[in-house]
């Protein structure tokens, strides 16, 4: 039946080129705006969505500043006599000391290699100073190997003493270094030194956030040394079900209360591990919520201009249409026309549109290093504006088949 | 004459509010959201030093050569400790600075107050003339202090506030890390976005001041250790501080004042000399591959203004663009609605150039009407990015009287862009053709 109305529809668009045009132009430029904002969103979500692979939920970190200068020997000391106060207190479960935490930002990162010289290192991984708590502390998931043994770790002074003769790796660390998965045993070069790898952990996500550490997010390395350097300690805690705040009020109490020499900073000095996260994540978080608005109001504003044109065209052509009633048209031919005429010009928009998306987002692979966007976004978009198209040409479409016959006898 | 266009434009708009009220609303939304993209862009990418920007020099070296270098071959964007002070003695460029972050503890000596933890730089006396710090009370140091490894600081004028109300403390004694320091300079206002001095450790923006800046020679000779970032190509030798010192691990900032090309072109054949010099020292075993880049550039290398910003900035404009297209239409449905009394108006020998002046006021008013939500809404935007975005680029993005004025301008002109078309058809409305059909 609307097969029936093209051919007059597109009779009558050639009277208002200039109106079509604009139309189909704006859905064009709407189409290719809001499909490349929806898939910088999708994107934004899985970036922030990436699983740290430890428990958040059971999560607090503390940064811990010496005050005063205590000698490394001192140091090493009050890091242990710190880890006793913190695992007595009720409602902690367990600790340790260490340089870095997934998703805080900071932290140490080494090239990973096959030789000593890595002339050919590998891949870029993180270092994490842990102990034989680290693995339940985090929640991490062993799945081949072993954890460290108490008699392992070490006290390192600075990041030039680690000992590296042991070490955990993440599987994604594992499997880039030896993909036949054959890791477990194998020796790898940090150092000068080779390091063997005697357990593989699930998952544990660098530091870092940002694009420098895109290739290699999940490619970890544990060292088995406890950090003391006199400038402090940061230390990881878990805690029990349900005792979150309650620790988190009382824990930087409980340290002054064992030795005041310290600086912990009142700002961020105790933090959740949804604190570090949200930090973390925000600038991505912050560009989804703008595209999201964005793509609300240049939908609601081209549907506006729609309903404009649309109420325009219609205005002009009350004669016609009471011509048309007059002749034997129902409402619903009417209606019809307005919805095809609509549908007419979109999909004219569409197909311009598209070919504008898909340009639009070639720029910005060029030019800002984004991801190609695949064309489902193209036709999830083109669906959205066709359904708006229609929405928006509804009510002057509704008044229109409203037209009295009786316009047709009238003079203007 | 344009009293009489501004009357008939109010009463025209006011004839169809709805029509009005659409394109004053796309125009607001489509001006504020580009303006509050922009103000974000505008501050982030600012020249934090304009007048001496591109006479400051970021030296790049080579220490860790092919295994270490970027994807397209760029070295490493800091220096290690060798070369830095390599640099600092043989002192090629008008003024230099090496410079690395510490983060000690501080107190006032005697005050029995709990120290508190700062953060700062270890730089060389040249620092302060080189980048223009200002002083509200004394100055930086002289090169002597350098060479003496003097126990002297430098604090913030925030820190100067809370540790001794805001009076001048020249003269006074700061403990940093449990030993005593002078105080020579307090400074005045210096917080510059981006933080170009240290871009490797920041990012290029920084929400916490710098409080405390100590002689680079007595920072390394306390064993006062780096609080920045630390990359290592290869594991350091050995142990501690000094181990790291001996390192290719980079962790300092380097920054030269080179006044013309002239010394520019001197500068890069020194590194180069210098680079060959490590080769066949047997240091480097590989061609120099250096990098000499001034400010600007070296922020736009280390890609200081986020691409996020950039591209809600470029979508921001096509949301603008949209509203325009959406402006031309709705203008030309308006204008042409009046196509009969266009045509009276032309045969009682109203030029086109009249039918021009009338519609453009019309477009004009719209605009300005545009502009006025747009200001509103601006103000909504830039307070609201506050709420989504970092607080280190939220906190540079503000309202000021250039964004106001920005954004009235920018709503006008394009309402009058939008409404050049739809004039230019009701202008050539044919009087006789609309006489006769009515």
């Amino acid at each position: 039946m609307a097969g029936m109305q093209i051919k007059p529809i597109l009779a009558a668009l050639r009277h208002h080129k200039s109106g079509t045009a604009l139309i189909a132009l704006q859905i064009a430029l709407t189409l290719a705006i809001v499909c490349n904002a929806l898939f910088i969103i999708s994107q934004r979500i899985a970036h922030l969505s990436r699983p740290s692979g430890v428990d958040e939920n059971s999560l607090l970190v503390i940064q811990n500043q010496w005050a005063g200068k205590p000698s490394v020997d001192e140091t090493a000391s009050l890091v242990k006599a710190d880890l006793a106060t913190l695992r007595q207190l009720p409602g902690v479960a367990d600790a340790y000391a260490t340089n870095a935490w997934p998703l805080g930002n900071g932290g140490i990162s080494f090239g990973m290699g096959y030789t000593p010289e890595k002339q050919a290192s590998v891949t870029s991984t993180a270092i994490y100073f842990t102990d034989q708590h680290t693995l339940p502390t985090l929640g991490l998931k062993l799945i081949a190997g072993r954890n460290f043994h108490s008699d392992e770790i070490t006290q390192a002074k600075g990041v030039g003493s680690m000992a590296l003769s042991e070490i955990i790796v993440t599987k994604d660390l594992a499997e880039k270094m030896f993909p036949h998965g054959d890791a477990l045993g194998k020796a790898v070069y940090l150092s000068a030194k080779p390091s063997t790898i005697v357990g593989i952990v699930e998952r544990m996500q660098v530091p870092w956030v940002y694009s420098f550490a895109d290739n290699w997010a999940d490619r970890s390395t544990l060292v088995p040394d406890q950090l003391s350097t006199p400038q402090g300690s940061s230390y990881v805690v878990r805690v029990k079900t349900d005792q979150m705040d309650a620790v988190f009020h009382d824990v930087k109490k409980a340290l002054f209360a064992a030795n005041r020499l310290r600086v912990i900073s009142p700002k961020d000095g105790v933090q959740r591990f949804s604190d570090v996260r949200a930090k973390a994540y925000k600038s991505d978080r912050g560009m989804a919520i703008m595209m999201g608005l964005i793509c609300v109001v240049l939908l609601a504003i081209t549907a506006a201009g729609i309903v404009g044109l649309t109420s325009f065209w219609v205005g002009q052509r009350r004669k016609q249409i009471g011509v048309r009633r007059a002749l034997g048209a129902t409402q619903r031919n009417i209606l019809d026309y307005f919805l095809t005429e609509n549908l007419l010009i979109s999909t004219g928009g569409v197909i311009v549109g598209a070919l504008l998306a898909v340009g639009l987002n070639l720029g910005l692979i060029a030019y800002f290093e984004l991801a190609r966007m695949p064309l489902a976004y193209v036709g999830a978009g083109a669906l959205v504006v066709l359904l708006l198209g229609q929405l928006a040409t509804l009510a002057p479409a509704l008044r229109a088949s409203r037209v009295s016959p009786v316009e047709a006898t009238r003079s203007v | 004459m344009f009293s009489y266009y501004l009357e008939l434009a109010l009463r025209s708009l006011k004839r169809s509010p709805g029509l009005t009220l659409l394109m004053v609303l796309a125009i607001g939304f489509g001006v504020s959201a580009s303006m509050t993209t922009y103000s974000v862009f505008r501050a982030v990418s600012g020249d934090p030093i304009p007048w001496k920007s591109s006479q400051l020099f970021v030296p790049q070296i080579d220490m860790w050569g092919p295994t270490g270098r970027s994807a397209d071959g760029e070295p490493p964007n800091a220096l290690d400790y060798i070369d830095a002070v390599a640099l600092m003695r043989d002192h090629r460029a008008k003024l230099q600075s090496a410079s690395y972050r510490v983060a000690p503890t501080v107190q006032v000596p005697g005050s029995g107050r709990h120290p508190v933890s700062v953060s700062g730089h270890a730089v060389y006396s040249e620092f302060f003339p080189m980048l223009d710090v200002p002083f509200a009370y004394g100055s930086g140091w002289a090169v002597d202090a350098d060479t003496n490894q003097a126990a002297i600081v430098v604090i913030s004028g925030e820190l100067n506030r809370k540790m001794f109300n805001g009076q001048n403390s020249v003269g006074k004694m700061l403990e940093i890390a449990g030993k005593d320091y002078q105080i020579v300079g307090v400074l005045g206002k210096w917080d510059p976005q981006p933080r170009f001095y240290d871009v490797v450790d920041t990012g290029g923006f920084d929400t916490n001041s710098d409080d405390v800046f100590i002689p680079f020679t007595r920072a390394i000779a306390m064993g006062m250790s780096n609080a920045g970032n630390l990359s290592c190509n290869n594991n350091p030798a050995e142990a501690s501080f000094a181990g790291l010192q001996r390192s290719t691990c980079i962790w300092i900032e380097y920054m030269a004042e080179l006044d013309d090309a002239a010394a520019v072109q001197k500068y890069r054949e020194y590194l180069n000399g210098y680079a060959l010099t490590q080769k066949s020292a047997g240091r480097f075993n590989w061609a120099p591959n250096n990098r000499l880049r001034d400010i600007p550039q070296f922020l736009d290398d280390q890609h200081v203004v986020p691409s996020d910003t950039k591209v809600s900035l470029m979508v921001a404009l096509g949301l603008l663009i949209v509203c325009l297209v959406n402006t031309v239409g709705l203008l030309l449905a308006k204008f042409l609605r009046r196509s009969s009394e266009i045509g009276v108006r032309r045969a009682l020998g109203a030029p086109q150039a009249a039918i021009y002046a009338q519609f453009l006021t019309e477009a004009g008013i719209v605009g300005l009407a545009g502009g006025v939500v747009g200001l509103v809404l601006t103000g909504v935007g830039v307070f609201s990015v506050g709420l989504v975005l970092p607080k280190d680029i939220a906190a540079l993005a503000h309202i000021n009287f250039s964004l106001l004025l920005l954004t009235l301008v920018v709503a006008v002109v394009s309402a009058v862009l939008a409404g050049l078309y739809p004039t230019f058809r009701a202008s050539r409305v044919q009087p006789a053709w609309q006489l006769k059909s009515n």
